[in-house]
């Protein structure tokens, strides 16, 4: 009699698993504590041993599948007893492919890999190195093409013949016949410096975003009057941020850290990173201690490095340094966006436009002006909460702003 | 007799021909193979094989007269050349007998006899005086080929050799010409030079191993001078005088007229295909410079009639017609993912000392065709192994598509590069470019690193030169 193998429950919480890896193949002996196969859980890779001994009659299972707790992975036989053609039952085996397709050969076993067609499953092209060479070569997409060789990979001809087909069907529809007129803009140092950087963060912090809706409509009267009665000394709205922000990050110190190797680094001081765009790329100066300054001042402060930046000027410690940017975007209409973190900070808050949006107020529908505010962490050195706490108090400060001009 | 069915009948039983029997009975067909002569083909009765067997000698024969440099003596060395070609005669036997065990294990009838096409569908053999009649929906024709015979060099056995006879002296001529500077001339060039035999090679075209890469094939030239083999180029034989024991040939060299005396001659001229007493008259079959004519799928023009190997086209290398057999039977037997043969990826292979192995395009056969081409060249000399091993001589030469990065071929000369060829052979069939060759972790220390640096040369990376 064959015995089914099914997926155990792993943890009261987990339904569903995700297969990585299979570590016997049909006709593989086992025996009772065997690893058979790996999974991996949200939290672990987890190594699933066999309860039964048999030889591994078949797989209903293809690596990379999701497998619900309680499915038939797989079946052990006897000895030259016959194999079940697929799971008996049918229904609590929702996510598995056709057991057809990992059916025992009855020849030498094929490795699973030589006998997926490129067709089917994870994305994953097959393609020899030379044919995405010149598919890169001639702008095309390795994916659209049919393979003609071994498990239809796509080999040099094939590129080839896309490429005749696509030039003479249509020569200047095809990326193919674009792909010369283009012109290449050397890379600046600031240019690079940007590739190099925000790369390694975002590939190298691990980031998670949290959006907050902020009313703006006191903030916006509080600044109109105060615009009205001090002309000369006009104030934005991305310094009411700024000092928000700063106010913030008093209120919950722990987000004005960076991440080292040995330590989470707090900061004592609250140094500020504004995003300028220049015609040359991105620079942010900092706005040094601004938990002291007041509006005026930052505002003052904000101008004067944005026109240093603008024009190239800023020395290294106007620009080094600090350990919180705000990026806004807000003035191009961008409802909300995430920012990419910039070393070694580990905050950075995404502003976007202030609009006018309907919202409910004590069970009615009413207007305000609401602006989108997106904190990126470093999970390293901030926790979900601390980020949430954070916001809130950011939240506070921005919907109460009176408490800003001091 | 009684007509025997078959789904299919293979005629000729060398490297093509019992290949092509043996994939086809595991494919389920029934099978007939029909061999006039030695299962096995010349490859491994008379040709590969057994030159390998002598070949092994001389090298063996060659370290010994060194024992020296490496710290050993071996006292009073010397050879029986009885014994040697024994050797190579029992390697044949050997190998003769297993393909008739493989044969029978995978139930294919063997009939030894002459088999010809007699209408559609039906062969009939010739055993002793008896014909059988065969019918199969397929034949295969496997025929094979034999040494060409072009006067006034034509073989007679005696003074002037064929292959055959070369490979069975009874006693070493004092002296020895060689009429084809090919593989096979080349070979035996070698092997009676290291036993002491003075050697002259006349070739018609203008270098040795013309089919090889330029700079290889001006490397073996010299190394094989070196040893003593002395090389005629452009040279043209116009006349054989036949003396009672030895040969005066009269040789037009570059447009002047030299006469070279010798013991005996080697004719080794290239190949002429088995086309004759097949039956081919009555059918479709196209024959062209005595090969047949064939698609892709080894398919001639008659329908259910297929040709592979050296009968059909070039290169005439027993791998070529093993996968050729494999891929017609596939074809046949419809199986899925079958593929044509793409000559570029066919390794060739001299079994001289030194060795020579090669594929794909020449450096100027690429320019020829339009590449523009990176060249890479790493001499055995900065290879470790090859210096332990004492045999320090010899290039790996790659070319590379610039553009493209394609490996358009590979060419070697040196220590054991006949069986370090396959590797490139992986990667042209893998279409690998030369990323993933340099991202090859080369074993150390081995002769394959010098493939890993001749790849890394062609960019101007090679670490050892």
């Amino acid at each position: 009699m064959a015995i089914e193998i099914r997926l155990p429950s792993l943890a009261p919480s987990i339904e569903e698993v995700t297969l990585v890896r299979w570590l016997k193949k049909p006709g593989d002996a086992v025996k009772a504590g065997d690893v058979i196969a790996a999974v991996e859980t949200d939290k672990a890779l987890v190594d699933l041993e066999a309860s039964d001994e048999g030889l591994i009659g078949q797989l209903f299972v293809e690596a990379g599948a999701k497998v619900k707790v309680g499915a038939v992975i797989a079946v052990l036989v006897k000895p030259g007893e016959a194999v079940p053609q697929g799971p008996a039952n049918q229904a609590v085996t929702v996510a598995l492919t056709q057991p057809a397709a990992l059916a025992v050969a009855p020849a030498p076993a094929m490795p699973e890999s030589a006998s997926a067609p490129a067709a089917t499953g994870n994305g994953r092209v097959l393609a020899s190195p030379l044919a995405r060479r010149l598919a890169s070569q001639a702008a095309l997409d390795l994916s659209a093409l049919r393979g003609s060789g071994p498990n239809g990979r796509i080999v040099k001809r094939d590129v080839e013949a896309a490429r005749l087909a696509g030039a003479d069907a249509a020569p200047a529809s095809r990326t193919a016949g674009l792909a010369a007129e283009y012109e290449d803009i050397e890379h600046s140092a600031m240019r690079r410096t940007i590739a190099q950087r925000l790369s390694a963060a975002k590939q190298q912090v691990p980031h998670f975003y949290l959006t907050i809706d902020c009313e703006l409509d006191a903030l916006i009267q509080l600044r109109s009057k105060f615009n009205e009665a001090v002309p000369a000394g006009r104030l934005s709205v991305n310094d009411f941020i700024v000092k928000a922000v700063a106010q913030a990050m008093g209120q919950v110190p722990a987000v004005n850290a960076s991440w080292t190797e040995a330590a989470i680094r707090r900061y004592k001081q609250v140094d500020i990173a504004v995003a300028v765009a220049t015609p040359g790329g991105l620079i942010t100066p900092i706005l040094r201690d601004v938990a002291t300054k007041s509006l005026g001042v930052i505002s003052t402060e904000i101008k004067a490095l944005a026109e240093l930046g603008k024009a190239g000027k800023l020395l290294p410690h106007q620009y080094q340094g600090g350990s919180f940017t705000i990026s806004n975007l807000g003035m191009y209409g961008v409802r909300e966006f995430s920012a990419i973190i910039n070393p070694p900070q580990a905050c950075i808050l995404a502003i976007g436009a202030a609009e006018q949006r309907a919202v409910v107020k004590d069970g009615h529908l009413a207007v305000a002006s609401v602006m989108s505010c997106t904190l990126s962490a470093d999970h390293r050195v901030v926790d979900g909460a601390v980020g949430a706490e954070f916001l809130a108090a950011f939240k506070v400060a921005i919907q109460n702003p009176f408490a800003l001009l001091f | 007799m009684a007509q025997e069915k078959f789904d299919l009948v293979v005629i000729g039983g060398g490297p093509g021909g019992y290949v092509a029997a043996i994939r086809a009975a595991q494919l389920g067909m029934g099978v007939a193979l029909v061999e006039r002569e030695h299962l096995g083909g010349i490859c491994l009765n008379w040709g590969c094989i057994p030159t390998k067997a002598l070949l092994r000698s001389a090298e063996i024969y060659d370290h010994l007269q060194h024992a020296g440099e490496f710290g050993l003596s071996a006292g009073n060395t010397g050879f029986d050349l009885v014994k040697i070609v024994q050797r190579s005669r029992q390697v044949a036997a050997q190998l003769n007998a297993g393909v008739r065990h493989l044969l029978k294990k995978n139930k294919v009838k063997v009939f030894e006899g002459r088999a010809r096409l007699a209408g559609k569908g039906c062969v009939d053999v010739e055993i002793g005086t008896l014909t059988q009649g065969l019918t199969a929906d397929h034949i295969i024709l496997a025929t094979g080929a034999r040494a060409r015979s072009v006067a006034p060099i034509a073989p007679d056995g005696k003074l002037v050799w064929s292959y055959k006879e070369a490979m069975t002296p009874a006693a070493l001529p004092e002296s020895l010409l060689v009429f084809g500077s090919g593989a096979i001339g080349i070979e035996f060039a070698s092997f009676y030079r290291t036993f002491g035999v003075d050697v002259t090679v006349i070739e018609m075209l203008e270098r040795v191993l013309p089919a090889e890469d330029e700079e290889i094939s001006a490397l073996a030239r010299k190394a094989f001078e070196k040893q003593g083999i002395k090389f005629f180029t452009s040279a043209r034989v116009k006349a054989l005088g036949k003396l009672t024991d030895g040969i005066v040939a009269s040789v037009e060299v570059a447009g002047r007229d030299i006469e070279l005396r010798a013991g005996r001659a080697i004719a080794a001229v290239g190949i002429v295909g088995n086309v004759e007493n097949l039956g081919l008259e009555k059918t479709r079959v196209r024959v062209e410079n005595t090969h047949i004519v064939t698609d892709p799928w080894c398919a001639t023009a008659e329908p259910g009639v297929y040709a592979i190997g050296d009968v059909a086209a070039a290169p005439w290398l027993a791998h070529k017609a093993s996968h050729e057999g494999i891929l017609c039977v596939e074809k046949i037997a419809g199986v899925k993912d079958v593929h044509a043969l793409d000559r570029s990826r066919i390794a060739g292979c001299i079994y001289a000392r030194p060795q020579i192995a090669s594929i794909g395009l020449s450096e100027s056969g690429a320019r020829a065709l339009g590449h523009s081409v990176r060249v890479g060249r790493f001499p055995f000399k900065g290879n470790g192994k090859a210096i332990a091993l004492g045999e320090p001589e010899g290039l790996v030469k790659t070319v590379f598509d610039e553009k493209t990065g394609e490996l358009l071929g590979a060419h070697m000369i040196g220590p054991e590069v006949t069986e370090l060829i396959q590797g490139y052979a992986l990667a042209k069939t893998l279409e690998t470019t030369e990323a993933e060759l340099m991202h090859s972790v080369f074993p150390h220390p081995t002769l394959s690193e010098a493939m890993h640096e001749a790849t890394l040369a062609a960019f101007g990376r090679a670490i050892h030169v």
